[in-house]
């Protein structure tokens, strides 16, 4: 769309769709299309979905010496943003998944959710295992129904919503099929159904797809950027891939070794729908990764000098 | 069908054995009747409806002594498993416990209770509680975190929990628990039955002894055999199997 004098008046004549002012901002960035901020975004007017204040999390480990897991972690993630997580393994990823999920307390600092602090697990936020957890005393139906039979959802609306959501992961086939007879792939998506169907403002996901091969997980990233784009969730997704994390997200925040601090966010300004092969994505991750490997060193050295030990 | 044939070709064998050493009289038919000897012994003991009381009675005490120690041992169970004082100290005893033979409770039975059907119960109880008790406890502690946390995590909480996750999570052990509990207390019921005068299989089996009538003997300990076995092979092996389709816990 070329430039025509109407558009000095932008509240009376629209420019266009919206789309399309983005998609020049885009292309204004040829080099590398990733803005790193010192720590924090700016701040913006906006109340975030999900804030961290200061979290820090430390145990005591079996020798008896205190570990500081989580330090100082402070986050804001804006409504219907996909956040992705990246970091070494053993960072604390995971654990800060937890937090926010309120099945675990941590030592210090605020979980703000809408501006409230979290005091324990909600059905406003659901978090998907690594390992899933789904029952397998249950059906695939039963799963997806669990989240909304705990919330006291009437049974008419409880039926309707495991339909809309059984063909959202095109699972309503197997509806009554039992966990243990589904592939890896579709027992992701009974986990994504059951943790859509109590309908949460937030999804946390926790490597969800880890441990599936290559095909399989692109279709999984296509499918849940579908799903994002058609529910409008905020999504907290951590990995340790980060063209993974590149791939799906708007924003890619990057935790550092033990103890597991924001090192650095950078937002990931490329059209979507992406894909894993493509050569911005790739070059974008590239320099997500250039951060990352003094992580990946110390996590590694940690865990050879573990080895030595023994 | 092919392990079926083998079974017909050992046990026709077995018999066949069992034939010819009766037929050979190295020891007189009252100690070593045969196979007829027992069939015989086995047709009379349900004529005179000896066998059928036996049964009816030694049953009876069994799914009372039973029940309680099921309903006992699960309530136990939570509460060791649940609480770490509980699982440090009284854990602990009821490991150190099991090392008994539940036999060696019928002397304080038999003075606490004298020669009552509460001591005989007291003694099934015994011999079966602590093996469900264990057996809930680390069915407990085996059963994966993940569903509890995966249920908190979907809004389940208090009773729900209870309920709806952690009770079918650990359903499994439960039943292996039940199963080792009913092995044990078919032990000790007989065990029981047998120093006490008490109508039961246990008694029937005393009796031919004083009696010095081999053929009742063997008659009570293939009743007591096939009831055992009945119960062990046909209720709890098909739960068993059941729950581990259903869970997907079968070797594929």
């Amino acid at each position: 769309m070329s430039t025509s004098p109407q558009n000095a008046y932008p509240a009376a004549v629209p420019t266009g769709p919206r789309t399309g002012v983005r998609a020049n901002v885009f292309h204004g960035k040829p080099a590398s299309s990733v803005t790193t901020f010192p720590l924090r975004p700016a701040s913006e007017m906006v109340v975030p979905k999900v804030a961290l204040e200061g979290i820090s999390l430390s145990y005591k480990t079996t020798s008896g010496d205190r570990l500081l897991a989580l330090d100082n972690i402070s986050l804001e993630v804006k409504p219907g943003e996909f956040l992705c997580i990246v970091g070494p393994s053993g960072c604390g990823k995971s654990t800060l998944l937890h937090l926010i999920a309120g099945l675990q307390p941590q030592t210090s600092g605020k979980v703000l959710v809408d501006g409230t602090p979290v005091s324990g697990p909600g059905t406003d936020r659901i978090l998907i295992f690594q390992e899933l957890g789904l029952f397998p005393w249950l059906t695939v139906g039963g799963n997806v129904e669990f989240g909304m039979k705990m919330k006291n959802v009437d049974k008419a609306e409880r039926e309707e919503k495991v339909q809309y959501y059984l063909r959202l992961v095109h699972l309503l086939k197997f509806r009554d099929s039992y966990i243990h007879q589904l592939s890896g792939g579709m027992r992701q998506r009974v986990a994504l159904a059951r943790a859509l169907a109590p309908e949460p403002d937030v999804l946390l996901m926790d490597e969800p797809f880890a441990a599936l091969d290559a095909q399989t997980r692109d279709l999984l990233h296509d499918e849940l950027e579908r799903i994002w784009a058609e529910t409008g969730r905020t999504i907290i997704f951590v990995t340790h891939n980060v063209r993974e994390a590149v791939r799906l997200g708007d924003r890619v925040a990057l935790m550092t070794f033990r103890p597991g601090r924001v090192k650095q966010e950078f937002s990931v300004n490329l059209p979507r729908p992406r894909h894993m092969e493509q050569t911005d994505v790739a070059r974008t991750a590239g320099d997500i990764l250039d951060c990352l490997r003094d992580e990946i060193d110390k996590s590694l050295e940690v865990e050879y000098a573990d080895e030595k030990v023994r | 069908m092919k392990k079926f044939a083998k079974q017909v070709i050992f046990y026709s064998a077995l018999l066949g054995i069992w034939v010819l050493v009766a037929k050979l009289r190295i020891w007189p038919p009252y100690l070593f009747p045969p196979p007829w000897g027992v069939g015989h012994a086995l047709w009379d003991g349900f004529a005179d409806h000896s066998f059928w009381i036996g049964i009816a009675v030694t049953m009876k005490r069994m799914l009372i002594g039973y029940s309680l120690s099921v309903v006992l041992g699960m309530i136990l169970g939570l509460a060791v498993s649940s609480n770490k004082f509980l699982e440090e100290t009284l854990g602990g005893l009821l490991v150190s416990l099991q090392s008994l033979p539940s036999i060696c409770w019928i002397p304080l039975a038999v003075l606490w209770f004298g020669l009552t059907e509460k001591a005989i119960l007291f003694v099934v109880l015994m011999g079966s509680l602590l093996s469900v008790t264990i057996a809930m406890e680390d069915g407990r502690k085996q059963m994966p975190k993940i569903y509890g946390m995966a249920g908190r995590n979907l809004g389940a909480s208090g009773f729900h929990l209870f309920w709806s996750v952690l009770l079918p999570a650990s359903l499994p052990f439960i039943v292996n628990g039940m199963k080792q509990g009913w092995a044990f207390a078919w032990r000790s019921l007989i065990q029981a039955e047998m120093i006490f005068l008490s109508l039961g299989l246990g008694q029937l089996l005393m009796m031919g002894r004083d009696l010095s009538d081999m053929s009742q003997v063997m008659a009570v300990m293939i009743l007591i055999i096939i009831l055992g076995y009945a119960v062990d092979g046909l209720i709890f092996r098909t739960m068993e199997r059941r729950l581990q389709e259903k869970y997907g816990l079968t070797p594929a």
